[in-house]
């Protein structure tokens, strides 16, 4: 039996093609159930996301099975199978292993390390599961593949680091203040860029929030929303005085905040800290005020510089990552040899041999006075005995029917075979 | 025994100072645990040593520069492990097992002979007095190392390199706020341990202040502190001034400590 993946992504298709290929609301009972029925499938999992749509399966001929499968998604979908082809990509196992560790821990994702894909793999197993499309293979499969993408989690940085603006906004104002509850908020202006920012900040829950805009009929819609208070646009350098995080997007042609007022601010604010965001272009504050103390300001430039510099640090903890997939593809590989019929086989017979080789030497021993034929005929016996009796189970192992590793276990522990590892049957 | 004891406790704080450079390069959960279980372990060698010697001569071991800076070490340690237990702040570790470690070592350098105390010193005031000072000083020594930190935070968030230790230090606010703490908590200390150091050499020599070089520069000290509390709470001096200013504060009390011991004579020669 082997592990094959069937599927693509962000990378291989574009988005008509995903959408189209998408197992969406009752789509994905139905196309589950229906893959499990194909031909040659013995277990199934699809797993359906915005980029990515993949269909995990246990077969006993992969290539067989794959062109099936790919019948059904055309046929299913309604698609094009040439189209369909080129988008298509396929892995049997131990790609498919690794295929399947990537995608959970997140490296094969459009942003790499970011943390939802894991998630959707675990409902897409959890569906299969209630639906009991899967087995022994896959359940061990997504159980390994859940426990591998958390120790990369935990073992590497690769999710540390903001990779947007807004975020990386957000990771900023976490390293100036300890607690948000108290903090103030002020919005000086209300664009679109703003208001996104502006609405991450607010998900860590800032004490209050106002909002400074031109219009002012505009601003309170804004403040009304965020369940915070307008005021003029004229007022804002009083509020200032209050206010802990700014976040700034006028529209305005020029500096609206300067060195000077900024400076009476601060002393008025008796030096507490400010972190200024301003994310209009052209600039709306005086980029010199970032050389006062206590104040933290940040332009669009600079947060796309930590945006940059976040992205190859979580780069540089792939690469961790995809080595600490390679060590834990080895460890399920061998649980996957141990589930092989062949070495079983092959420790069964041995066993046999054994017994007949020290009883024969046992009874030659003690009679000595035999003849050659008579030896020969004896050991003849002896042979057919030992064949005979190990040749049903030899042929149950190798019938490769469904309930074989089952199968497997149980002679192994009904004759003592102590084959190769069990490890970590968890 | 106390020797020994002493050697295994500055071997922990070695180990931990060496886990606590790794931590700086490749830090993670097991290396700052480790950092701490080290530290607990050298601190409870070190305790050992200081309870022997106070058995073995009857009085706090702080009247040789061996015992001193010994037990400066210990309270140092002491107001390490407070901080971990009240504040959890990331990297706090590697930047105190080396100062801690420098301690010990310097201590380990002078003669380590108990050494009878001279009969006017022979008071309560001893233990009192030191005790006072000493935990004083070491509120300051962690106040330096939080101020380190500060800054070295504060140049990321300005200058906008966001590599480095920037990720595992912690906010500008709560540093702030812990080196405030420590001032709030030295200050009184060494105030109180100007006062009864007065009140002591009045009844050992007959004067409450002489202008001992000690005497005078624990005032330079004191002034230095009381500095960074009246600006702080007047001008606003928070952040990065109050992170610099602790770090000379902390140069003015290794000064006190060290050099008018090693550089200047004085009454207070023996420590």
């Amino acid at each position: 039996m082997k592990i094959i993946v069937i599927g693509l992504n962000h990378k291989t298709a574009d988005v008509d093609v995903r959408e189209k290929l998408a197992f969406n609301g009752p789509k994905l009972e139905e196309g589950l159930l229906k893959i499990r029925e194909l031909p040659g499938v013995s277990e199934a999992i699809v797993l359906s996301t915005c980029n990515r749509v993949e269909i995990y399966v246990s077969s006993k001929h992969p290539d067989t099975t794959y062109e099936t499968i790919k019948g059904f998604l055309s046929q299913f979908h309604g698609l094009d199978s040439a189209a369909l082809e080129r988008s298509l990509y396929f892995y049997k196992d131990r790609d498919a292993v690794k295929h399947s560790f990537r995608v959970a821990s997140s490296l094969d994702s459009m942003v790499v390390g970011e943390p939802q894909i894991l998630g959707q793999l675990k409902d897409a197993f959890e569906f299969a599961l209630g639906k009991k499309t899967t087995s022994i293979l896959l359940n061990r499969l997504m159980k390994k593949t859940i426990s591998v993408a958390k120790r990369v989690r935990t073992d590497t940085r690769i999710a540390e680091n903001a990779v947007s603006i807004s975020f990386a906004a957000v990771e900023l104002a976490r390293k100036i203040f300890t607690d948000f509850s108290e903090k103030s908020f002020m919005l000086l202006g209300a664009g679109e860029m703003a208001e996104l920012a502006a609405k991450h900040m607010m998900s860590f829950g800032v004490k209050s929030v106002t909002v400074a805009n031109r219009t002012y009929e505009r601003g309170c819609d804004l403040a009304k929303e965020f369940n915070g208070q307008a005021i003029k646009f004229e007022d804002f350098l009083r509020e200032m005085v209050h206010s802990d995080i700014i976040i700034c997007s006028t529209g305005a042609p020029s500096y609206v905040l300067h060195k000077e007022e900024m400076q009476r601010v601060m002393k008025e604010r008796k030096q507490k800290p400010v972190f200024i965001i301003d994310i209009s272009v052209p600039r709306n504050v005086d980029p010199e005020i970032n050389h006062l103390a206590n104040v933290y300001l940040y332009d669009v430039d600079d947060l796309q510089g930590v945006v940059d510099t976040n992205v190859m640090e979580r780069q540089k903890e792939a690469r961790k990552a995809e080595e600490i997939i390679e060590e834990e593809i080895d460890s399920f590989e061998k649980w996957l040899a141990s589930l092989d019929s062949v070495p079983t086989v092959i420790a069964l017979r041995s066993m046999a041999e054994n017994i007949k080789k020290e009883e024969l030497e046992r009874l030659m021993n003690k009679l000595p006075e035999l003849g050659e034929k008579e030896r020969k005929a004896i050991e003849h016996m002896a042979s057919a005995i030992t064949n005979k009796l190990i040749h049903p189970p030899t042929v149950a192992l190798k019938e490769d029917a469904e309930d074989r590793d089952a199968l497997i276990a149980t002679i192994k522990k009904l004759y003592a075979l102590n084959g190769d590892d069990q490890e970590d049957h968890g | 025994m106390a020797v020994l004891l002493f050697e295994l406790s500055l071997t922990f704080y070695f180990a931990a100072t060496i886990v606590s450079i790794i931590e700086l390069f490749r830090g993670s959960k097991a290396t700052s645990r480790l950092i701490l279980i080290f530290a607990v372990v050298g601190f409870l060698f070190h305790t050992a040593t200081i309870v022997i010697r106070y058995v073995v001569a009857g009085h706090l071991p702080i009247v040789s520069l061996h015992e001193a800076s010994s037990f400066y070490t210990w309270c140092i340690v002491l107001i390490f492990f407070y901080l971990e237990y009240r504040y959890r702040l990331d990297l706090l570790g590697p930047f105190t097992m080396p100062v801690v470690f420098i301690f010990m070592l310097s201590s380990s350098i002078f003669p380590r002979e108990i050494r009878e105390l001279s009969p006017v010193l022979q008071s309560y005031w001893l233990g009192i007095h030191t005790f006072l000072a000493f935990l004083g000083d070491a509120a300051f020594a962690m106040a330096f190392g939080i101020g380190m930190m500060y800054l070295i935070q504060e140049h990321h968030l300005k200058s906008k390199h966001l590599g480095g230790l920037f990720q595992r230090l912690p906010n500008l606010q709560i540093l702030d706020e812990v080196n405030y703490r420590l001032i709030t908590l030295g200050f009184p200390l060494l105030t109180l341990a100007i006062i009864t150091g007065a009140i002591w050499a009045e009844s050992a020599w007959g004067s409450y202040w002489r202008w001992d070089p000690k005497e005078v520069w624990s005032l330079i000290t004191w002034f230095i502190y009381a500095l960074v509390l009246h600006a702080r709470l007047t001008a606003g001096w928070r952040g990065r001034k109050a992170a610099v200013l602790s770090i000379v504060g902390f140069l003015s009390v290794i000064f006190t400590f060290f050099g008018v011991n090693l550089l200047l004579k004085g009454l207070h020669a023996f420590v």
